[in-house]
């Protein structure tokens, strides 16, 4: 038998080393393991960093904030992420979470939050920390959203699904960033649920889109801005240009009616360029449109910034391109023929754009037609309180020569004084501005919009204001929130 | 300690190594199961008394463990007994989908674990006593007769018919592996190993067409640790096997130390379901690595070189096949556990032995030793 029990010793040992064999094949194999779906390892590693907090542009008001989690079995402290504003920023901002990863700020600054961004100094002051047994710091960020300015917008925008931005045109700085429905960045790693759950006005609440970059709607008359600065950029036309409006105009051979949003008769014969922007007539624009051409319209709308992502350090999948879409991408025609002038002059035509390009349009009309790059982050600062990174302000686009921003300043000044736009008004401060209701043909379905900035003289501040599944006008919907968002911004920067 | 005084005075001639080293296995089961959870360190802590306890009283009791020879069949009829207890109504536990376990009021134990241990002393002493005939073969074709198989297979039948009534796939392949095993050893005849090895494919391929239970562990198997695809179902039925060889891997070779690993999620859940039982192999790679994993595999290299030692020195055919099953099922236990972890071979729930959370398992295991140092002090005696 002693044979036999030797041979038996030989096969179980070989069995044995096939158990570390097949360790050995695992740890070879670890790198690809690591990313692969449901594993913890990478999670962890980012859990057990003292990630940095995020503040409003106040530099005191706390956005996201870290709890910790101290258990014997551990092993190490967890850091997990509190959001004591709730729905107020959750777009923007964003989550970190184990369950359902990052997005918004969270996700984009995730090196310089962690602390593991690509610095000679903080490499190797992780390292000490690490050999020192320390806790890896990350690093805070304190946005440029404005508290005050943020909250005024989230609660006129409550109940509706709508967005709200708002720019230093000066800087590109973003002073509100606003989305409804919202969610609570709070719920989502356990009670994800009631988030999905989220019911709204507008049909799909979808509260995790944030329709203030990502959001593509129909800009109807906001878009005639663009082609009226298409038209006073190209020299052909001036502010007191003569146009007559007999109350539609003929493309292909049909008549296109005037839309209902004007603040006057259906028909208003001869008017001038300006009065033809402050009662939005389409007529008007669709034969500017006809005369200069679709490609001229959309060039000047590259030169808004239209057809790219607007630089914002927010993650690339947040911020959608505006412009013409063709079977749900952005679509640069070739040729003249493949779309309407007319309908593109006054904003239908397949153009899709978000709140966060429209108010860029308003910015750089204020900033003497320089659209600056927007940002989000003021300035990141190191556990050791030093200044890493503060923001620059860059030129992104010219969009149009002074003279023409000085002559679409005082047409859109007009809009506010004696237009459609009379509900943005701010006593004693000039606004200049531009309503927008894109009719879908259902009642109670019109993306009502409103862009504008203020002082007009000395602007310091320009937004615009979306909602979907509205029965009334911009005028009426969206101008007052505008108007909201502005005083309250105007008041704490006279 | 309480348990080497024991030996020394019982048996002096025993073998040296043997309970050093299931005590070293005890000692890194319980710092794991500490480190993963304290209260339940301290009922395995109690656990280890008693089976120390039940160790001693083994010893102290039993003067000569060839008398168990002689209650053979009775041994037998109680190991399958034992095993069919979980299927009495009242008694029966079912814990993840396995019916093991049996409740006496608080007391819940796995009478499997005993099953094993009286099984393989069955085994010992019929194999001894036909092991003449089994091995010549004196029926037609060679193969022996009925008279001489029938028992064997009566018993061994019922035992698989329990085990598999019972789900309990992981001792089914470590009882058929250790009867083949010693049935190999006892008649040095491969025909026995090749019908047997047969007879295995042919009941795991019924088996797999029977049971989805078991199609789904072999089809998890295959997507999850054979082929890496990601087809492996990482956040269901494939989530155990999976986020067990995320730790291995991520162990590295030294581990991420002790009480630094991955295991536990903040809500305080383990990553790995059964993390202290089933899964213990994986958080030891996990906090230790690799240079963990060689080391508990040499240990149990150890085990098994000393217990095969004794056999080999043994002069009776029963304390060699008593001596063999024992240390066999130790080993063949420990490599069904850890290649199922490791994913080399299809999942199956059985305890490390000495290592996992359990009491019946450390009970069990301890009277093995038991058992296996009672045949080597009679063995060195007579030597001496």
């Amino acid at each position: 038998m002693n044979a036999q029990i030797r041979r038996l010793f030989f096969v179980l040992v070989t069995l044995f080393v096939a158990v570390i064999g097949m360790a050995t094949w695992w740890l070879w194999k670890a790198p690809e393991l690591e990313a692969r779906r449901g594993n913890p390892a990478v999670l962890v590693k980012q859990l057990t960093i003292d990630r940095g907090k995020i503040f409003a542009a106040d530099g005191k008001t706390v956005f996201a904030r870290n709890r910790t989690v101290k258990k014997k079995n551990l092993g190490r402290t967890w850091y997990l992420r509190v959001y004591p504003q709730h729905e107020l920023v959750a777009h923007p901002v964003g989550y970190s979470t184990i369950e359902r990863s990052r997005t918004g700020l969270e996700k984009s600054l995730n090196d310089y939050l962690t602390g593991s961004n690509a610095n000679l100094d903080t490499i190797l002051n992780n390292t000490l920390d690490k050999l020192k047994g320390l806790t890896q710091k990350g690093n805070d960020v304190v946005t440029t959203l404005d508290f005050p300015a943020q909250k005024v917008a989230m609660s006129q925008l409550a109940g509706k699904c709508g967005a709200a931005v708002a720019i230093e045109p000066e800087t590109g700085r973003t002073l509100v960033l606003a989305s409804t429905p919202s969610y609570d960045p709070n719920l989502v790693e356990e009670h994800f649920n009631q988030i999905v759950r989220t019911k709204a006005t507008c049909g799909n609440a979808s509260p995790l889109l944030d329709r203030a970059t990502q959001g593509l709607f129909v800009p109807g008359s906001i878009f005639k801005v663009v082609t009226a600065a298409a038209a006073l950029d190209s020299g052909r036309y001036t502010p007191s240009s003569r146009f007559n409006d007999p109350g539609y105009c003929i493309e292909y051979g049909k008549r296109v009616s005037n839309f209902a949003d004007q603040s006057g008769p259906e028909v208003f014969g001869n008017v001038d360029f300006t009065e033809a922007l402050e009662h939005s007539i389409n007529a008007v624009f669709c034969n500017i449109g006809k005369a200069l051409g679709p490609l001229a319209v959309l060039d000047q709308a590259k030169r808004f910034g239209f057809y790219e992502e607007p630089p914002i350090e927010l993650p690339s999948e947040e911020v959608a391109i505006s412009g013409l879409y063709r079977k749900g991408r952005p679509f640069i025609p070739k040729d003249p023929n493949q779309v309407d002038p007319g309908r593109l002059a006054f904003g239908q035509e397949r153009m899709l754009v978000t709140p966060l390009q429209m108010a860029l349009v308003a910015a750089g009309i204020a900033n003497d037609g320089v659209v600056m790059e927007p940002t989000l982050v003021d300035r990141i600062i190191s556990p050791d309180g030093d200044t890493i990174l503060s923001g620059q302000h860059e030129e992104w686009k010219t969009a149009v020569k002074p003279r023409t921003a000085a002559e679409l300043t005082a047409m859109m000044t007009a809009v506010v004084e004696a237009g459609t736009g009379t509900a943005a008004q701010i006593p004693g401060v000039p606004v200049a501005g531009k309503t927008g209701t894109a009719e879908t043909g259902v009642v109670g379905k019109n993306q009502t919009w409103f862009i504008a900035f203020a002082p007009a003289d000395n602007p310091k501040v320009a937004v615009a204001v979306t909602l979907s599944a509205q029965t009334g006008t911009g005028g009426t919907t969206a101008a007052p929130i505008a108007k909201a968002i502005m005083e309250a911004i105007l008041r704490r920067n006279p | 300690m309480a348990a080497h005084l024991v030996v020394r005075a019982t048996l002096p001639h025993a073998d040296p190594y043997l309970l050093p080293v299931a005590g070293v296995l005890t000692a890194v089961g319980l710092t794991m199961i500490y480190r993963i959870d304290p209260d339940l360190a301290f009922r395995q802590g109690l656990w280890v008394v008693i089976g120390v306890a039940a160790f001693a009283a083994l010893l102290v009791f039993l003067k000569d463990y060839r008398s168990l020879d002689h209650v053979k069949y009775i041994l037998g009829l109680v190991a399958i007994g034992l095993l069919a207890l979980p299927a009495v109504p009242g008694l029966g536990r079912t814990i993840n989908g396995a019916s093991l376990w049996v409740g006496v009021g608080p007391v819940v134990f796995q009478p499997g674990e005993f099953a094993k241990v009286l099984l393989v002393i069955f085994l010992a002493g019929y194999l001894r006593d036909n092991r003449e005939v089994l091995s010549m073969g004196s029926g037609r074709y060679g193969l022996p007769s009925p008279k001489h198989f029938g028992p064997l297979l009566v018993i061994w039948g019922g035992a698989m018919l329990v085990l598999f009534q019972t789900n309990d796939l992981g001792g089914g392949l470590l009882y058929f592996s250790v009867f083949l095993a010693m049935l190999w050893v006892a008649t040095a005849r491969w025909a026995y190993v090749a019908v047997g090895l047969g007879l295995f494919a042919v009941g795991a391929w019924g088996l797999y067409h029977v049971t989805p239970h078991v199609q789904e562990r072999v089809s998890i198997w295959l997507d999850c640790s054979w082929s890496v695809s990601d087809a492996c179902p990482v956040y269901d039925e494939g989530y155990q096997l999976a986020q067990s060889i995320y730790a291995i891997a991520g162990g590295g070779l030294f581990g991420q130390g002790l009480g630094e690993g991955i295991l536990i999620s903040p809500e305080g859940n383990t990553y790995i379901p059964f993390l202290s039982t089933d899964f213990i192999f994986a958080a030891i790679a996990q906090e230790l690595g690799l240079a963990g994993v060689v080391a508990i595999v040499l240990v149990y290299v150890v085990v098994l070189y000393r217990g095969f030692r004794i056999a080999i020195m043994a002069d009776d055919g029963f304390s060699k096949l008593l001596a063999v099953g024992l240390t066999s099922a130790l080993a063949i236990q420990a490599f069904i556990i850890m290649a199922g972890v490791t994913g080399l071979i299809p999942l199956t729930g059985i305890t490390l032995p000495f290592v996992s959370y359990g009491g019946s398992s450390i009970v069990a295991n301890f009277l093995i030793v038991g058992l296996l140092l009672m045949v080597s002090n009679r063995v060195n005696r007579e030597r001496a």
